[in-house]
């Protein structure tokens, strides 16, 4: 009894730490489409194809063409946030003036397109980018590097937004348009390229995590599938457009899918996460940091 | 006289599409014809809701329920499907309810309520997927093969019989869909989705008409997922639950037209017909290449043709119809005027 309890603890330590390092994927995964949210108003449901498209190129790059993995990630992080810009561009700016349902509907109509277009290009087979990062061991508990490293580059992402955000002149204008965008454009702030700029800006962190994504799974046209939903139901746990909400709740998501999964299967996980949220629904339907009117 | 016509017209088809299948019995366009008929009823099972601004990318899952609820409760505990679908059928009302009411409460709309319902067709989806050792997971599922009796099994290999039955769902669906049209309830939700604090003050009681048309919605999608289930003899959570399938409604129901009856069953012919046309043009190379284009299409049609294909059409022969209506309140001055005049 005594040495079962042991190793259960160990096992449990293990699930909460991984269930941290799951936390930072999730919260870099939240992060490009809160900043969407919060400046556009407008809710990217193909942000995962977005990060699918992201994985392929690393694949592509990296796998095929045989670049270094240092050289392929930037180029994919381009690639997808003019990906954004174009999405912008070509969706979203003629329905800016249109009901919000429609402008997601739209993004439905490309996150169909991606998918396809990938299913087309790339065919179906799972590809898989072929680096084998180590598993780091800590006394009896193993994580993996991969997402260590994750973690951290989404800690850096964050920061690098939070500063992009607080000091530059482009970052202000993002900030007050997201506050009100009728009195910003008289104050001479081009709204179509501050959004512009927003769009290619949540591209690049979907790139960005589609650089680390792609360490931890393989790609296939579907992936986006796996990853959206949980992402979505992050960013509206946190509050649509709210970075430090979507940071919390990408933790709590996490440590719910890594304990619940410790005790049954992984999917089991998933369900308990799931079913949190709609629970946090009736609790705070606003959002977990949302101030009650 | 205007009624008249309508009556005629519509005896017209059913006796048309009713007898169809006694002269023309070739079983693979019958099978087409079956698929069109069972989505474009759950197609309009969604717009009952999408037509009031409550998109739901939810209806995946109440299909899938429908469907695995029948086919469980059948080949686990032998329960024939006649009581199986009313069991599947309540369980997904009380899943609109546990989900619906909550986010109606609360105010939680457009894009919130979409990415709420979002979560619920995900959770359906794990569930299927968790839970494969009764439900064969992401590999599908197969309802066990009548021993005995094929209609207490609710299974039939003529493709007539199917094409019947999927054709009375189908009609159902419709009456349901213009019962609620002509109902207080579309006023109500009318009101609603315009502006919901107004409508509360007039007196409406928001949270109760949105859950009523939430669970009517609700009901039907399922009844659609336990007939596919029932016709096709196998299911599998991406065919009937999911974001895929969700997103397909939405879809269908958009480029047909959100706010007509016959919208819905437009945008599913047009779907599942372009896809077997691809599929037999092309074959194997065609994978892909119809959700290509749907989905290059949505994005244009909510550009340009909100209203969906039907929609539109109808529109331009109202306009014609009736030359120049006066602008303010042009939709009900348009619908007056357009039984009042006389058709040439």
């Amino acid at each position: 009894m005594e040495s079962f309890l042991e190793i259960f603890d160990i096992y449990l330590l293990e699930a909460v730490l991984n269930g941290i390092l799951l936390g930072g994927v999730l919260a870099l995964l939240a992060l490009g489409l809160n900043l969407i949210f919060g400046v556009i108003d407008v809710t990217w449901i193909c942000y995962a194809e977005l990060i699918m498209i992201g994985m392929y190129g690393m694949y592509y790059l990296f796998s095929v063409y045989h670049l270094p993995y240092w050289v392929a990630a930037p180029l994919s992080i381009l690639l997808v946030a003019a990906l954004g810009a174009l999405l912008h561009f070509l969706v979203i700016e003629p329905l800016l003036s249109s009901p919000p349902i429609n402008q997601l509907l739209a993004t439905g109509g490309v996150l169909f397109f991606l998918q396809s277009f990938a299913t087309v290009a790339f065919g179906i087979e799972f590809r898989n980018v072929g680096i084998k990062l180590p598993i780091l061991a800590v006394g009896e508990m193993n994580f993996s590097y991969a997402r260590l490293l994750a973690f951290g580059a989404a800690l850096v992402g964050m920061v690098a937004v939070y500063v992009f955000m607080r000091k530059t002149y482009v970052g202000t204008a993002i900030r007050a348009i997201a506050q009100d965008r009728q009195i910003m454009a008289l104050m001479g702030v081009d709204a179509r390229r501050i959004y512009l700029i927003t769009s290619a800006i949540g591209g690049a962190l979907a790139g960005l995590a589609a650089c680390l994504l792609v360490l931890m799974y393989d790609v296939h046209p579907f992936i986006g599938l796996s990853i959206g939903p949980i992402t979505f139901l992050i960013c509206v746990l946190g509050g649509l457009g709210n970075f430090v909400g979507g940071f919390v709740a990408s933790f709590l998501f996490a440590e719910i899918i890594s304990l619940g999964g410790l005790f049954s299967d992984l999917e089991w996980g998933y369900v308990l996460a799931f079913g949190f949220f709609i629970l946090m629904m009736f609790v705070r339907p606003a959002g977990l940091l949302a101030r009650r009117a | 006289m205007n009624l008249g016509r309508n009556a005629i017209a519509w005896i017209v088809g059913a006796l048309v599409l009713g007898a169809l299948p006694f002269v023309h019995s070739d079983p693979y366009h019958l099978h087409i014809l079956i698929l069109i008929l069972i989505w474009s009823f759950a197609y309009t099972s969604w717009s009952m809701m999408g037509r009031f601004g409550l998109t739901s990318l939810g209806h995946g899952g109440f299909m899938g329920i429908g469907a695995y609820v029948t086919a469980l409760l059948w080949n686990h505990l032998g329960i024939t499907p006649w009581l199986g679908i009313p069991v599947a059928l309540v369980c997904a009302a009380i899943l609109a309810l546990v989900v619906g009411y909550p986010c109606f409460r609360f105010r939680i709309t457009g894009h919130y309520f979409a990415l709420v319902t979002l979560a619920l067709s995900g959770i359906v989806l794990q569930v299927i997927t968790a839970t494969r050792d009764w439900t064969g997971g992401s590999l599908g599922y197969t309802p066990e093969a009548a021993k005995g009796n094929n209609l207490l099994a609710m299974q039939s290999g003529d493709k007539v019989v199917w094409y019947l039955v999927a054709l009375v769902v189908w009609a159902f669906g419709l009456v349901v869909w213009t019962w609620v049209d002509r109902s207080m309830e579309r006023a109500a939700m009318e009101a609603i989705s315009e502006d919901e604090d107004a409508a509360a003050a007039a007196g409406v009681n928001v949270t109760a008409e949105k859950l009523k048309i939430t669970v009517l919605s609700a009901l039907m999608t399922a009844l659609a997922g336990a007939v596919y289930c029932q016709y096709q003899m196998f299911i599998s959570p991406d065919t009937v639950s999911g974001i895929g399938v969700s997103l397909q409604m939405v879809f269908a129901a958009v480029v047909g037209g959100l706010y007509v009856a016959l919208g819905p069953t437009v945008g599913a012919i047009i779907t599942i017909l372009s896809a077997e046309m691809l599929r037999i043009g092309f074959g194997t190379k065609a994978v892909g290449w119809d959700n290509l284009i749907y989905g290059a299409l949505l994005v244009v049609f909510i550009i340009f043709l909100p209203k969906g294909i039907l929609g539109s059409i109808l529109d331009r022969v109202r306009l014609r119809r009736a030359p120049a209506p006066t602008r303010p309140a042009a939709e009900t001055v348009r619908a007056r005027s357009a039984s009042a005049a006389s058709p040439p």
